[in-house]
Parts: C-alpha cells; sequence; structure tokens
C-alpha cells in the first residue's frame, strides 16, 4: 500500500474539511452494525395505524356503524310499525310527521326501511357466521388431512358450486314457502364454498412453509400448528374475505326479494321496498329514493371497507 | 481502445412509501468494445439498478433519473425518444436475464420467441427470420435446433432456457450484452457450460459484455474489467488482475477474504454488520460503519476517486497521502485472527457415529403410477464431533435426505440410528420426542423459515415451550436473551417481528430456535445460500464457533461446494438420489475418484484470475436427466465422459481407500 505516486481526482472541494485527526484510523462503529432501521410497532397496532390511513375505510366504518345504529333504533324512533296502514295517509311526501314520507297503503317508510336493513343486517350476520363456522372449517380440514379426504371434500364443493344459487332457491321455494327461511337454508348450502376454497389453499400454502417445517422439527403436536401458526397466518385472509362475501349476499337477498322469491309484503326488506318504490317511481320518487341510498351505502361501504382491511393486513405492504 | 459505453455521474432514486431510496448515487464507468465489465456488489448495491437504467427498463412512475448521463455510442440515451430507444433495445443493446424459467413466454414456441426478436429488428420474411433463429440456436449449443424450434419453453431444462435467453438477446448481433446474473439460478456444472457460451460468443461476434453478478468466482472467470459497487455507489475499479490482487479499499478487502481459500484452514474473514439502508445513506464513506480502518475522515466527508494506476480507481480516503501507512496494522490484526482461531480439521476416523443412515429411501407419489425417487438407497454415517457435508445439483436429493433424517418425511424404506437407536418408523411419542431434542435443523430461506406473525422471543422459545424447558416466563425470557447473545444479536431485539431484520439477522434467529433445545445435531439445509457472501462468512464463522463451543455434530447441506470444502471435515456427493462418493474433505479435493466429483469440483471458478485463465475445466454435456425417469445402472452414465458398457449395471458402493467410498466401475 504505497500512497505515492497519487494523482489527485476532483479533491478540490473537500481541501477545507480536513483537521489535524481526520486521518487517524477510528475502526468501524460497533453500536450501529447492531441496530436495525425500522421503528418498532406491533402487528395490529400497524394495521390499524394503516387502515385509519385509509379515508374511504374510515369513512365507510362511520356509515356502517351509522346503518346499524338505525337499524337498531330506527323502528322505535316513531310510533308506526312496519305493517300499520293508514289509507288516509297514503302516498305522503317526507314530512315531519313521517320522515321518509309514505307507501300506497299509508305505512310510514322510515320504520319499514330500518326493518328492512336489519333483515339486510341480519344476512350479513349470517353470511359471515356461515363462513367461518363452516367454510374455515370444512376448508382446513381438507387441507391438513389432505390426501382421499381433501379428495372427496373438493369434489362436494364442486359440485355445490356447479348448482347456481337462483335455480337452488327456486327448487327450495317449491318445497318450502319464500321467505327469509328459504334465503337462509340456500345459504347454508353454498354461502361458505369461496371461503373454503380460499381456506384450504392458503393453508395448503403455509403447510409446506419453513416456519412449519421448522416447527414440526421441534415437536409441535397438529393443535398446536394450528393454533400457533395456522390460525394467526390465515386470520387476516379470512377476515378480508368475510367482509367482501357480507356485500355480495345482501345483494342476493335484495334481488331475491325484488324479483318476489325472498321475502314477501308485507314484510319489509330492501329489495321489497325498492320493488314498491320501482312501481311508483314516476309520481313518487321518494319511495325508491331512500331504500336504495341505504342498499348502494351498505354495499360500497363494505366493499370499501373489505379493501382497506386487506390493504392493512396483508403483511406484503409492511414496509 | 474505444468506448462504447459511457456512463457518467448517473444517480437513479425511486419513490417509495417509505421515502427516496437513493439506489444508485453518482457511478462512472466506461465500457470499451469488446470488452467484459463484470460489476460485483450485494444485493442492494445498486447493480441492476444500473444496468436497468442503461436499458431504460425502470418503472417510470417511481423511478427518476436524477441526475447524469449514459452515452450510448456518443448519444445520451436518457434523452432520447422511446420509440428511438426501442430500436436501440434488441438491436444495439441486449439484455440476459437472471431466472431462465419466468424470462421466456410459455405459450410461444421457441422458434417464434427467437425469430420475433430477429424480425423486429431486421426486414425479413418470417422464414427467413425463422431460418436464423435455428442458426442462432445451433449458434448456443442447442442439439437439433431443426426439431427443437418448434417446442415449448417447458420442454427444455433451465441450461437449456437460458441458452435460449442468450439465443434471443444476441440475434440482432447487439454491440452491447448486458447479462444480470446470468448463472445464479443454475447449477455449477450447467454454469461453466453458459459461462463457456458467453465467452465464445464475444470471441465470435465481439460484442461488449457488461456482466452482473455477486459471484466472484465468476467475475474472475469472465472479466476484463472489474467494478465494486457498494451502497450505490462504485468504490473501486480496475483490471480484473488490479481489483483481485492490489485492491485498495477495505470493502474490496473484505469481499475478497469472506470466500473460503481452498487450501488455508483458518476462520473466514467476515466483514461485520449489514449494508446501509439507502433511504437515509450515511454523510461520509458508507463503508465507514464497517470498516474496521475506518478513519475520522470517513464518518464526515465522501471520499473521492483516488487513481492507482491508469486503469485503477478507488474511492477510499486510505489512498490520500496523509493517510497512515495500514500494512503494518493489518499484518498484525491478521496474525491475531490466525493464533486465536486456527482450527485443525480433527480426525474422525475412529470416533463413533452418532447418525447411521442405512440404504435410505424416499419416494414422492407423482400423479398416476409414476414415482419421483428423490432418494434412492443412501447409507453413510456421521460421526459424533464432525461436519458431514452433502453436495449435489438441484434436484439430487440433498435436501430430501436431511429432510427425512430429520423425521419431517416418512422414509419409504431404509433405516436411520441416532446413537445406535432406531429413530425410523413409528415410534412411542416420548421417545419422538427425545429425538426431536436431539436433532434440529437450520433451514435456506431466511424469510420463509420464520412465522411473519410471530416475535423473535416466540420464535426462538417454541422449542423452549413445546419441550417444557422453562420453569417460568422470567426463566424463558432468560434462556431467549442468553440465546440471541450466543448468535450475536442484540437481546433488545426480542420483541421485534421478524420482518424487521435483515436477511443475516434471520437466519441468526433460525439458529437460536435450533440451539433453545440444547441439541446435539443440527441439519443445515442449504443455511447460507440465500444470503449475501460478506453475510455468508458471518454466519459459517457463527456455526463453526458453534460447533466449537457447544460440541454439536453438523450435517451441512449446499450446493456451494466452496463453502461446503471449507466448513465439512467430509464430504458426500449426491447425484440424482445416489450418493456417488464420500471421502474426508482434503482426500476428495485432492483426488476425486468419481468422474461427477471431479467435473464438479472443476466447474467451481475460483476467486483468482490467473488461475481461472490457465485451467482447463472438464465441462459436462447435456443436464440432469428427469429424475422421474433416471437412466438405469450408474445415473451418471449419460453424462459421463468415461462411460462404458459396464456402466448399465448399477455399481456397487465400496471403500475404494480407507474412509473413502464411491460407487463408480471404474474404480476396482
Amino acid at each position: 500500500m504505497t500512497n505515492t505516486n497519487l494523482e489527485k481526482y476532483e479533491v478540490k472541494e473537500t481541501e477545507g474539511v480536513f483537521r489535524e485527526d481526520s486521518f487517524k484510523v477510528v475502526g468501524a462503529k460497533k453500536e450501529s452494525q447492531d441496530t436495525i432501521a425500522r421503528p418498532h410497532v406491533g402487528i395490529l397496532k400497524e394495521s390499524w395505524l394503516r387502515l385509519t390511513k385509509n379515508k374511504g375505510a374510515v369513512v365507510s366504518l362511520v356509515i356502517i356503524s351509522l346503518l346499524v345504529l338505525l337499524a337498531l333504533l330506527g323502528p322505535y324512533m316513531n310510533e308506526y310499525t312496519y305493517e300499520q296502514t293508514d289509507y288516509d295517509k297514503a302516498f305522503q311526501e317526507p314530512n315531519g310527521e313521517h320522515w321518509f314520507g309514505t307507501d300506497k297503503f299509508g305505512r310510514d317508510q322510515w320504520t319499514r326501511i330500518w326493518e328492512g336493513t336489519r333483515i339486510s343486517l341480519y344476512i350479513a350476520l349470517l353470511a359471515s357466521v356461515l363462513d367461518l363456522a363452516i367454510g374455515v372449517i370444512y376448508g382446513s380440514i381438507s387441507a391438513l388431512v389432505g390426501g382421499k379426504v381433501d379428495n372427496i371434500m373438493q369434489r362436494i364443493i364442486e359440485v355445490l358450486v356447479g348448482i347456481p344459487n337462483l335455480i337452488l332457491i327456486i327448487l327450495l321455494i317449491m318445497l318450502m314457502k319464500p321467505g327469509i327461511f328459504t334465503i337462509t337454508v340456500a345459504m347454508v348450502i353454498t354461502g361458505w364454498v369461496n371461503m373454503a376454497r380460499l381456506v384450504r389453499s392458503q393453508v395448503f400454502k403455509l403447510k409446506s412453509q419453513e416456519f412449519i417445517l421448522a416447527s414440526r422439527a421441534l415437536g409441535a403436536s397438529n393443535g398446536r400448528l394450528i393454533k400457533e401458526h395456522f390460525i394467526p397466518n390465515t386470520l387476516g385472509l379470512i377476515i378480508v374475505n368475510m367482509m367482501f362475501t357480507i356485500p355480495s349476499a345482501i345483494f342476493t337477498e335484495a334481488f331475491l326479494s325484488f324479483i318476489g322469491l325472498g321475502l314477501q309484503e308485507p314484510l319489509a326488506s330492501l329489495g321489497v321496498l325498492i320493488n314498491d318504490g320501482f312501481e311508483g317511481m314516476r309520481n313518487n320518487f321518494y319511495l325508491l329514493l331512500y331504500p336504495t341510498l341505504v342498499i348502494v351505502g351498505l354495499m360500497i361501504c363494505f366493499n370499501l371497507l373489505a379493501d382497506g382491511l386487506r390493504d392493512a393486513l396483508d403483511p406484503k405492504m409492511r414496509k | 481502445m474505444e468506448p462504447l459505453l459511457e456512463v457518467k455521474d448517473l444517480y437513479v432514486s425511486f419513490h417509495t412509501q417509505a421515502g427516496v431510496v437513493k439506489a444508485v448515487r453518482g457511478v462512472n464507468f466506461t465500457v470499451n468494445k469488446g470488452e467484459t465489465l463484470a460489476i460485483v456488489g450485494e444485493s442492494g448495491s445498486g447493480k441492476s439498478v444500473t444496468s436497468k437504467a442503461i436499458m431504460q427498463l425502470l418503472p417510470d412512475h417511481s423511478a427518476s433519473y436524477d441526475s447524469g448521463k449514459i452515452l450510448f455510442d456518443g448519444q445520451n440515451i436518457l434523452e432520447i425518444s422511446d420509440k428511438k430507444m426501442e430500436s436501440i433495445r434488441g438491436s444495439d443493446i441486449a439484455m440476459v436475464f437472471q431466472d431462465p424459467m419466468t424470462a421466456l413466454n410459455p405459450t410461444m414456441t421457441i422458434g417464434k420467441q427467437v425469430a420475433e426478436s430477429v424480425m423486429r429488428h431486421e426486414k425479413i420474411s418470417k422464414k427467413a427470420a425463422l431460418q436464423r433463429a435455428i442458426e442462432i440456436l445451433d449458434l448456443v449449443g442447442i442439439p437439433e435446433p431443426a426439431t427443437r424450434v418448434n417446442q415449448y419453453p417447458h420442454q427444455f431444462s433451465g441450461g437449456m432456457r437460458q441458452r435460449v435467453v442468450i439465443a434471443i438477446a444476441i440475434a440482432c448481433n447487439p454491440r452491447l450484452l448486458i447479462a444480470d446474473e446470468p448463472t445464479t439460478a443454475l447449477d455449477v456444472t450447467i454454469q461453466a457450460q453458459i459461462l463457456d457460451l458467453l465467452k465464445e460468443i464475444q470471441r465470435k461476434t465481439g460484442t461488449s459484455i457488461i456482466l452482473i453478478t455477486h459471484d466472484l468466482g465468476v467475475v474472475a472467470n469472465m472479466a476484463d474489467k472489474v467494478a465494486v459497487m457498494y451502497a450505490g455507489k462504485i468504490v473501486e475499479e480496475g483490471t480484473v488482475e488490479e481489483v483481485f490482487e492490489q485492491s485498495e479499499h477495505p470493502y474490496t478487502w473484505g469481499l475478497l477474504k469472506s470466500i473460503p481459500n481452498l487450501e488455508a484452514n483458518e476462520q473466514l474473514y467476515s466483514i461485520p454488520g449489514t449494508p446501509p439502508d439507502l433511504l437515509s445513506p450515511p454523510v461520509g464513506d458508507a463503508f465507514a460503519a464497517r470498516n474496521e480502518f475506518a478513519m475520522a475522515i470517513d464518518y464526515e466527508v465522501q471520499p473521492p476517486m483516488f487513481a492507482v494506476s491508469k486503469t485503477h480507481t478507488a474511492a477510499t480516503w486510505l489512498l490520500h497521502e496523509k493517510a497512515p501507512d495500514l500494512s503494518t496494522v493489518i499484518q498484525s490484526t491478521e496474525r491475531e485472527l490466525e493464533r486465536t482461531k486456527r482450527r485443525d480439521r480433527k480426525d474422525f476416523a475412529k470416533t463413533d457415529s452418532i447418525i447411521q443412515v442405512h440404504k435410505l429411501k424416499k419416494h414422492f407419489h407423482m400423479s398416476g403410477n409414476s414415482y419421483l425417487k428423490a432418494v434412492d438407497g443412501v447409507s453413510f454415517d456421521i460421526r459424533k464431533g464432525e461436519t458431514l457435508g452433502l453436495v449435489g445439483e438441484s434436484g439430487c436429493g440433498k435436501s430430501t435426505t436431511g429432510r427425512t433424517i430429520m423425521r419431517l418425511y416418512e422414509p419409504t424404506g431404509g433405516e436411520v440410528y441416532f446413537n445406535g437407536k432406531p429413530i425410523h418408523g413409528d415410534l412411542k411419542k416420548q421417545d419422538e420426542n427425545r429425538i426431536r431434542q436431539k436433532m434440529q435443523m437450520i433451514f435456506q430461506d431466511p424469510y420463509a423459515s420464520l412465522d411473519p406473525r410471530k416475535k423473535v422471543i416466540d420464535s426462538v422459545a417454541e422449542g423452549i415451550d413445546i419441550h417444557k424447558l422453562a420453569a417460568s416466563v422470567k426463566d424463558r425470557r432468560d434462556i431467549v436473551q442468553n440465546l440471541l447473545e450466543i448468535v450475536g444479536l442484540n437481546k433488545g431485539f426480542m420483541n421485534r417481528y421478524p420482518h424487521e431484520f435483515s436477511g443475516g439477522q434471520r437466519q441468526r434467529i433460525g439458529i437460536a430456535r435450533a440451539l433453545a433445545v440444547n441439541p446435539d445435531v443440527i441439519i443445515a439445509d442449504e443455511p447460507i445460500s440465500a444470503l449475501d457472501v460478506s453475510i455468508q462468512a458471518q454466519v459459517v464463522n457463527l456455526l463453526k464457533d458453534l460447533q466449537h463451543e457447544q460440541d454439536l455434530t453438523y450435517l451441512f447441506i449446499a450446493h456451494d461446494i466452496s463453502m461446503v470444502k471449507y466448513i465439512s471435515d467430509r464430504i458426500g456427493v449426491m447425484y440424482l438420489g445416489n450418493l456417488v462418493e464420500l471421502a474426508p474433505t482434503d482426500e476428495l479435493s485432492k483426488e476425486p475418484l468419481h468422474p461427477y466429483t471431479q467435473a464438479l469440483l472443476s466447474a467451481v471458478p475460483t476467486p483468482n484470475p490467473k488461475i481461472e485463465r490457465g485451467r482447463e475445466r472438464i465441462i459436462l454435456t447435456g443436464d440432469l436427466p428427469n429424475p422421474m425417469n433416471p437412466p438405469t445402472g450408474c445415473r451418471f452414465r449419460t453424462r459421463c465422459p468415461y462411460a462404458m458398457e459396464k456402466c448399465k449395471e448399477t455399481p456397487i458402493w465400496k471403500e475404494a481407500k480407507p474412509n473413502h467410498f464411491v460407487a463408480c466401475h471404474l474404480i476396482e
């Protein structure tokens, strides 16, 4: 290492900065080797922070809470019930007495709309419970046991997926009366298959991951693997997928009621109300407007929230 | 010599969610006509970004060229229109990508893909282009190109696909070929073929090559000039001899020293720490914090490029006239290193074996009636306290062997004994637990081997929890703290999540997890192949120290033969599910008996340009046969240069010399 015969190469701007001890060997910086650059934040907290950064998701969360609250309290906020008719007051525009007006039989729209929202929320709850109770368990058993059991379980799912929803409901109506019970039965039969498939593929992916192998090499039992590794690592996916199932379930119910295969008058459901409003659309637009706003609000908000949750819970998004 | 490409003071940054990443920070280099420039550096050093900038392949929305020029043939690439660039890309500058599995379009025939590249830049008919494609495929060594042009990528092996990728790149006689890690995804014997091919193409067509790689052996083999990159800057540049023999930058010293030297047996040098975060690059020399010779000035001012000779420059203040002469300092520290760490290879010939593997078989059931015979009758023993290396190319069954011994797979046949007791087949829960404590495993991928949802303390303590080794929560904490210290991590990291750590740090956490149950044997499955060179040395040193302190026995599985040679006392070589040779390390390196071992050893490029230039390689022809349907008899006979009629019979596993086992008909 000779320091002679060196040519200087663009050093001019640095001449002023040399001090006497500038060229003393001080060695590597020990502490800097040991630190990690990223600040420490817990997983849940970080997910929450990222969710709250997403404006759409936050607004959706507020609107959904509001709608839930109104669905619970709305029908009790005035003296009318959803089936109480008053032929003198048919087709009233929204006013101080009937906040959302009245329909062709003089029934209070406010009460009917929140009754209908209750039905939609019941369907949302049902969809999530089915996803969790049947979908998740079915999917994980299929993946964890594997082999022949998996094969048979997947064939069953394929058969279920193969039957269109509408046909299934029409078949069920031949046996039972149309109504909320029939829709519930239809959803019990097919509502969970998507979740089951997703959970299955996720567990399959996890099964071959090295951290699962490491855990098995340490002697972990199946129960421990499920509790400690599989559930925490699929939870995000389950929540997100559930949030996406909810709006489509709500819409299915509304659609069926709209075409007359779901709930029947005088029961109120958003689909029934929209059908009603649709008939009187030209003269009494308010009858169509409010239930439509509620269902659109529910659908958009659940979708936006699901979207926000997906970004917030995805470990790949963690920087 | 005429310059073809000049990169002048190039700055590139990326706008990410977390902030602006300054990926390339003032890069200068020149590539002359017909020469090969190698750019070396660790992951994140900016070498790939530089090459993509030359190709203008960086994503428009996030990457920005902050300043600088890229002059190709005198024309600034950063200023010309997209349309013009399209015509330069491919016909003047072409690129060979790292992964041949994803670089080809799976729905298009090989011939069409090559012909398309020809037609884009030359106005010739489809028929003529296809004819030209056949010629090019012949040039890159694809057998029977006229029939193979009609095949699809999935009908080609990895090495053959990389040849096709090269064929597409050279289809229009580019004047500059950028090869971004062209052999990293390939096995060594295939790597040797591809490197030879690149050299031959350069000889025939006179193209310039920019070779981007992290493998110094490949550099020594291929390059005329070398540029060493660190943290977005070129820290040293010169001819290959200058950089390898008279390097001036401490980072280059570190890189060169962290590769195991085949003859010496002392402790590997490892560069401490990890590369800086380019979100906020350090003020002075980016390498200062990891440099044991760093001077005060290094932490304050970025060093300029000092010229050492006409062709050799280095950016380090050590070359300033006021800098102290380090030769005395270096010698004394090196001597100290040697004194404390020098360790002789013990002779384990007479030690008892701790694990005996007898005719182990593991067949995987594939679709229909076919079986993948991943491990097909392997027998060896591991002696107490030794490191047994297991090498072989991908798909040879080395990892499966490790996992089957570890009972992660149920063996199809054969026996495994631990301290004389069988550990295969059904075991009582109690015995199973006992074995789980005595044998542990370290995994390849530091990113996949830790549960992303678990804190470090919980990951490390997993074994403690399972076997109930801790009396209380505090006890558990203390054990984990102690383990983290043993593997060289700050104990304050306990409550962090894996994603906050670098690859090397994660691998240490994985090692701590394995050590938590006080095992006697550790099966290390490619523990370093996913890490950068300087980090590899850290992990290997840690493993060696641990072996010394805790009296561990290792089964070290890897495809990197130089590392295996460095760490192992004995080495077993596997080929297509069979063990073909097993011998003490020194004997295997000096006198390999099996033709496959000979080829494997000869294929590994050494980081020494003088040796690389002069040496004759045994280059195996062809590819690894399909393991679903391996050749009968000796499985190596389809590629063996000495294959004879007798090789159709299965060779017997025999002790050719004391402690030197081989399965080959050539050895009687």
